[in-house]
C-alpha cells in the first residue's frame, strides 16, 4: 500500500516485519492490534501509531534494531508517525505549520497575551492598580470583571472544543468507525488510567539504555492527575459561583483552593520527572523535528501550574497583579493552543485504546 | 594462582546460565564474548521457546508436559539417534529449568500467535530471545560477572586432561589468559562456510545461515585438536527451507516459510521432488532444508494459489505472484511448459475432497503420481498464483564435543576432562545425532550451561 509520508511507509514496512515475528506480542496492545491486519491504510497507522504509548521496549528486545541491516525501530517510527497525525488531522487546516513550529508560536503567543493582560489590567484601572489589587477586597476581580473573564476564556474554551473535537472526528473515521460500546470505553479507561502499557511488558519503561529505569509513569501521573485536579478545581469553584453564589477569593481550606494546590503541586512536580526523562533518554526512541512541540507542552503545564500555586502563595503581595497576568496569559495561550500541541495526545491514545478495546473483544473475546 | 575462576567462551544461553551458576556459588567469572554488545549472545537473541517438561499447566503453559512424553519426542524426532541417558538427564533436569530460568530474571507468555501447536510443550519468552538475553546479562552483570566483548577465544593449552590458559583475540590485540576452569559455550560452527563444504561440498556455498554470523566454531576445532573427542559430523545440523532472498547471515526467524502443505514444492527443472504432504510432525518443517539442498543449485520454489495466501504466518519478502502458471514460470525463470504440465498432472491426480485441515493429516491426497502428495492435496487452479523461492536456512551445526553427564568434556582416550567443561550448540550433537524438537536447543543451552557453571564451581571449591 502507498502511503503519505515517509514516517508511514516506514511504518508499514516495519508492521510487515513485526507480523513475521510477533515475538514482542506480549509486550504491549501494538502487536496484537497488528496482528488482525495484512495491510496498513495511514488511517491503520495512524491508530497503532498512537495506540503505542513509548515504553521503548520493544527496542531493546528486538534482535534486528540497527545496525542490524533490517534497521527496526519500532518505538522512534512510531513517535514520528504519532507526532504527524495530530499536525495531519488538525483542524482548521491553516493551522497546520503550528506542529512544527510549535515551540516558537508558543514562547511569541504566551508573552503577547500576557502582555496584553498587563496593558488591558493597566489601562482599564487607574495606573498603579497593576501593583495594589493585593489590597483591594475583589482581590483579581479589582483587574477584570468577573464577567469579562467568564467571556473571554469561556469563548477561548468553547473554540478549543470545537478544533480538538474536529481534529478527534477526523482521526477516529480515518480508520474506520467500529462500534465501540461501553465496556470498550471501561477497559479504555482503565488502560489509561493507569497507563497499562507503558511499563514495557512488566518491567517498567527504558530511558538510557536496555536498563528499565526511567520513571515516566509516575512522572506523568503527577502531571495527568496534577491536571485533572486544576481542572476540578476550576469547575467546583464555577459552582460555588453560580450555584451557591459565593464569590471568590477562596479559602486555602476551601474545596477549590485544596484541589488546586494539590493539582498544582503535581504540575510543577510532573513535568520536571518528564522533561529530565526527556533529556536523557535515547533519541533513537523519539520522533525528530518535534522538540519545541514536546518541551513547550510540559513548560506550559508547567508555568500555568506554577503561576497558579503562586498566585495562592503571594496573592497578599504586590505581586498578585504581575502573577495574575501571567496565569490568565497562561491559561488562556493554554486554551488557544490544545489542539495544536501535544496536548492531543491524551484524546488520541485514548481513541486508540477503545477502538483496540474493541477490535480485541471481537477477535478474542478478551484484552 | 590463576587470575580467574571461571572462564566462560561465548555470550548466549548456555553462557550466560554457566557464568550466574557459577557465580552464584561463589567464583570470579569471566565471560568471553567474540561479538560486540549489540550482536552479544549469537543465535540465542533470536530464540522464541524453550522446551522444558512439566507436570501440570501453568499460567503460560496449557497442559502437562511429561519428561517420559518429551523423551518420547526426542527419540522420535532423532530416529533414535542420541544418548540416551545424556538425553534423560537432560530432561529430568528440564523440569527444574522452568523456574531457575525466571529466578534469573527471564519472563514468559502464552504461546505466540501463529504458533499455537507450540503451547502446551513450550515455554515462550516474553518479548522474544533478546529480551530473554538481556535478562540474563542484567542479573550476571549484577551479580559481578565481568563481560568482555569483541574477544574471541581462539586457543586452548590442554595438558593432559587440564585446561591451562586461552589465547584471546580483542581489538587490543592478543592476550593469554588463565583461569581454574574453562566453559566452552561458543556456538556450532555454521558461520564457517569453509567447514560446511567439508560435509556438504561446494553445496554449502548456496546455504543461508539463519542466525549470527560469528559462530565459526574457532573453539570446537581448538578444544579437538587439542585432544578433546569430536561428537557428530559436519553435514549433522539443524536446516529448514527459509526464503531464499533472506539475507547471507542472521535473517532470524522472519524469513522461514510455513507454507510447504499449502501447495507444492517444485526444483530448478519445475518438477516436484518430495511428498509435501509427509506427516511427520513436528519435523514437517526441519526437512525441507535438507531436501532443498539435495537439488540443482540448492534451490526450489513453493506455488500456491490465492485461497491460500493468507493461510499461514506472513513472512518478511512478499510471494512471487503472476496470473497464470505459465507467467509465474517466467518470473520465475522456469520453463513455462514443464511447470504447466506438473501442475495439471498434480491438479489431474488430487482424489481429495474431504474438508481441508492443515493442522493435523486430513487425507486429502493424490493417487498415481510418481511422487504423490499423502496429505492437504488440494488444486493449484485459482489465480493469482504464488511463489516463494526457498533455499537451505542452516539453524545450527551439531559436530561439537563429546560430554558426560556433568556437561564435562570428554578427552579422546575416554577420561572425562578436569576442569573443561561445554554447554549448548557446541555440544548440542551428544542430545541430537540428528533431527531436531522446537526449543530444545535452549533446552541443551540451559540445563548443561547451569552443570556447567556448577560443576565448574565445585571444582574451584
Ligand atoms: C532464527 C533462529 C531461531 C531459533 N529459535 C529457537 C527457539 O525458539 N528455541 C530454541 O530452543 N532454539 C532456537 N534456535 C536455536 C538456538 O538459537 C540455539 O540452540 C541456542 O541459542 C544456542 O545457544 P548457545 O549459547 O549455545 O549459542 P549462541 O546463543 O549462538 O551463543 C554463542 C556465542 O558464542 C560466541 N562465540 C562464538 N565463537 C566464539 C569464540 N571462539 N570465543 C568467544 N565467543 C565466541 C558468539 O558470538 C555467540 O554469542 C533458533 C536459532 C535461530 C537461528
Ligand atoms: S520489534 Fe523486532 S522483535 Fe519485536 S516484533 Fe518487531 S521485528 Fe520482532
Ligand atoms: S515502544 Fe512500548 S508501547 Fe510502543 S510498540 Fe514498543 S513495546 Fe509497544
Amino acid at each position: 500500500m502507498s502511503h503519505s509520508t515517509p514516517a508511514l511507509t516506514e511504518a508499514d514496512r516495519l508492521m510487515t516485519v513485526c507480523n513475521s515475528c510477533r515475538y514482542c506480542e506480549g509486550l504491549c496492545a501494538v502487536f496484537p492490534a497488528m496482528e488482525l491486519k495484512r495491510s496498513f491504510s495511514d488511517g491503520d497507522l495512524n491508530h497503532l501509531a498512537n495506540l503505542c504509548h513509548n515504553c521503548g521496549a520493544c527496542y531493546h528486545d528486538c534482535q534486528f534494531t540497527p545496525p542490524h541491516e533490517f534497521a527496526v525501530n519500532v518505538p522512534g517510527t512510531l513517535a514520528q508517525v504519532r507526532t504527524e497525525s495530530y499536525a495531519h488531522y488538525a483542524w482548521p487546516k491553516a493551522a497546520r505549520p503550528l506542529f512544527a513550529r510549535h515551540g516558537t508560536a508558543l514562547a511569541i503567543g504566551m508573552t503577547l497575551i500576557t502582555a496584553l493582560f498587563i496593558l488591558g489590567f493597566v489601562a482599564l484601572n487607574e495606573p498603579g492598580a497593576l501593583l495594589t489589587a493585593h489590597l483591594d477586597d475583589t482581590r483579581f476581580y479589582a483587574m477584570m470583571p468577573h464577567e469579562a473573564m467568564i467571556a473571554l476564556f469561556g469563548a477561548a474554551f468553547l473554540w478549543m472544543l470545537l478544533a480538538v473535537f474536529m481534529g478527534a472526528r477526523a482521526f477516529w473515521r480515518d480508520a474506520g468507525t467500529p462500534q465501540v460500546g461501553a465496556t470498550d470505553h471501561a477497559q479504555a479507561t482503565r488502560d489509561a488510567a493507569q497507563l497499562r502499557y507503558l511499563d514495557g511488558g512488566g518491567m517498567g519503561c527504558f530511558n538510557e539504555d536496555e536498563q528499565p529505569t526511567d520513571r515516566r509513569r509516575l512522572w506523568h501521573h503527577f502531571t495527568f492527575y496534577g491536571f485533572l485536579l486544576c481542572f476540578a478545581a476550576t469547575s467546583l469553584a464555577t459552582v460555588y459561583h453560580y450555584v451557591f453564589g459565593w464569590h471568590a477569593p477562596y479559602a486555602w481550606h476551601s474545596g477549590p483552593a485544596l484541589l488546586g494546590i494539590a493539582g498544582g503541586i503535581g504540575l510543577v512536580i510532573g513535568p520536571i520527572g518528564l522533561l529530565s526523562a526527556k533529556r536523557s533518554r535515547m533519541q533513537e526512541l523519539g520522533a525528530s523535528g518535534f522538540r519545541g512541540m514536546e518541551v513547550g507542552f510540559i513548560l506550559r503545564l508547567r508555568v500555568t501550574g506554577g503561576s497558579g500555586l503562586a498566585l495562592r502563595v503571594l496573592g497578599e503581595t504586590p505581586l498578585l497583579g504581575p502573577l495574575l497576568a501571567l496565569h490568565l496569559g497562561a491559561v488562556l495561550t493554554f486554551f488557544l493552543s490544545m489542539p495544536y500541541g501535544k496536548f492531543v495526545h491524551g484524546l488520541y491514545r485514548y481513541l486508540a485504546l477503545s477502538r483496540h478495546a474493541r477490535d480485541m473483544r471481537r477477535h478474542h473475546g478478551s484484552i | 594462582m590463576a587470575a580467574w575462576d571461571v572462564l566462560v567462551a561465548g555470550g548466549g544461553n548456555a553462557a550466560l546460565c554457566a557464568a550466574i551458576a557459577a557465580r552464584r556459588a561463589g567464583c570470579s567469572v569471566l565471560v568471553l564474548e567474540k561479538a560486540p554488545k549489540f550482536y552479544r549472545g549469537g543465535n540465542t537473541r533470536h530464540t522464541r521457546n524453550m522446551r522444558c517438561a512439566h507436570d501440570a499447566a501453568t499460567g503460560t503453559l496449557t497442559g502437562p508436559y511429561t519428561g517420559d512424553e518429551f523423551m518420547q519426542d526426542l527419540l522420535r524426532v532423532t530416529s533414535g539417534n542420541t544418548d540416551e541417558a545424556l538425553s534423560r538427564m537432560m530432561i529430568d533436569k528440564s523440569y527444574e529449568m522452568l523456574d531457575w530460568i525466571q529466578q534469573q530474571g527471564v519472563r514468559f507468555q502464552p504461546s505466540l500467535g501463529g504458533t499455537l501447536s507450540l503451547g502446551r510443550t513450550n515455554s515462550f519468552f516474553l518479548g522474544g530471545g533478546r529480551s530473554m538475553l538481556n535478562a540474563l546479562y542484567r542479573t550476571a552483570e549484577g551479580l559481578g560477572v565481568e563481560i568482555r566483548y569483541e574477544s574471541e577465544l581462539t586457543d586452548v593449552e590442554i595438558e593432559g586432561a587440564s585446561f591451562r590458559t586461552a589465547t584471546v583475540q580483542s581489538p587490543s590485540g592478543e592476550t593469554r589468559i588463565e583461569a581454574r576452569t574453562l566453559v566452552a559455550a561458543s556456538g556450532g560452527f555454521q558461520a564457517d562456510i569453509d567447514w560446511l563444504k567439508q560435509g556438504w561440498g561446494e553445496r554449502a556455498e548456496n546455504f543461508l545461515i539463519r542466525g549470527t554470523p560469528y559462530n565459526k566454531g574457532s573453539l570446537t576445532r581448538a578444544l579437538i585438536d587439542k585432544g578433546v573427542r569430536q561428537i557428530g559430523d559436519a553435514t549433522q545440523c539443524h536446516a529448514v527451507a527459509i526464503d531464499a532472498r533472506a539475507p547471507k547471515f542472521d535473517g532470524g526467524i522472519i524469513t522461514r516459510l510455513d507454507c510447504v502443505v499449502f501447495g507444492i514444492v517444485v526444483n530448478k527443472r519445475a518438477e516436484r521432488f518430495y511428498d509435501e504432504g509427509e506427516d511427520i510432525w513436528p519435523k514437517r518443517y526441519a526437512i525441507w532444508g535438507r531436501l532443498v539442498a539435495d537439488q540443482p543449485d540448492q534451490i526450489a520454489w513453493i506455488l500456491f494459489d490465492a485461497p491460500n495466501l493468507e493461510k499461514f504466518m506472513p513472512s518478511l519478502y512478499p510471494p512471487v505472484e503472476a496470473g497464470s502458471i505459465a507467467e509465474l514460470a517466467d518470473k520465475l525463470s522456469l520453463d513455462p511448459a514443464q511447470l504447466c504440465e506438473t501442475v495439471e498432472t498434480f491438479n489431474a491426480s488430487v482424489v481429495g475432497g474431504r474438508p481441508f485441515n492443515h493442522v493435523e493429516p486430513d487425507g486429502n491426497r493424490t493417487e498415481g503420481l510418481e511422487i504423490d502428495k499423502t496429505n492437504w492435496a488440494q488444486r493449484i487452479e485459482t489465480p493469482p498464483f504464488y511463489a516463494y523461492p526457498v533455499r537451505p536456512g542452516i539453524t545450527f551445526t551439531y559436530l561439537g564435543v563429546r560430554v558426560d553427564d556433568r556437561a564435562r568434556m570428554v578427552m579422546q582416550d575416554g577420561r572425562p576432562a578436569e576442569n573443561m567443561f561445554a554447554a549448548g550448540e557446541i555440544m548440542a550433537g551428544n542430545v541430537l545425532g540428528q533431527g531436531y524438537a522446537a526449543g530444545i536447543g535452549m533446552t541443551i543451552g540451559a540445563v548443561f550451561g547451569r552443570l556447567a557453571g556448577e560443576g565448574a564451581a565445585a571444582h574451584v571449591a
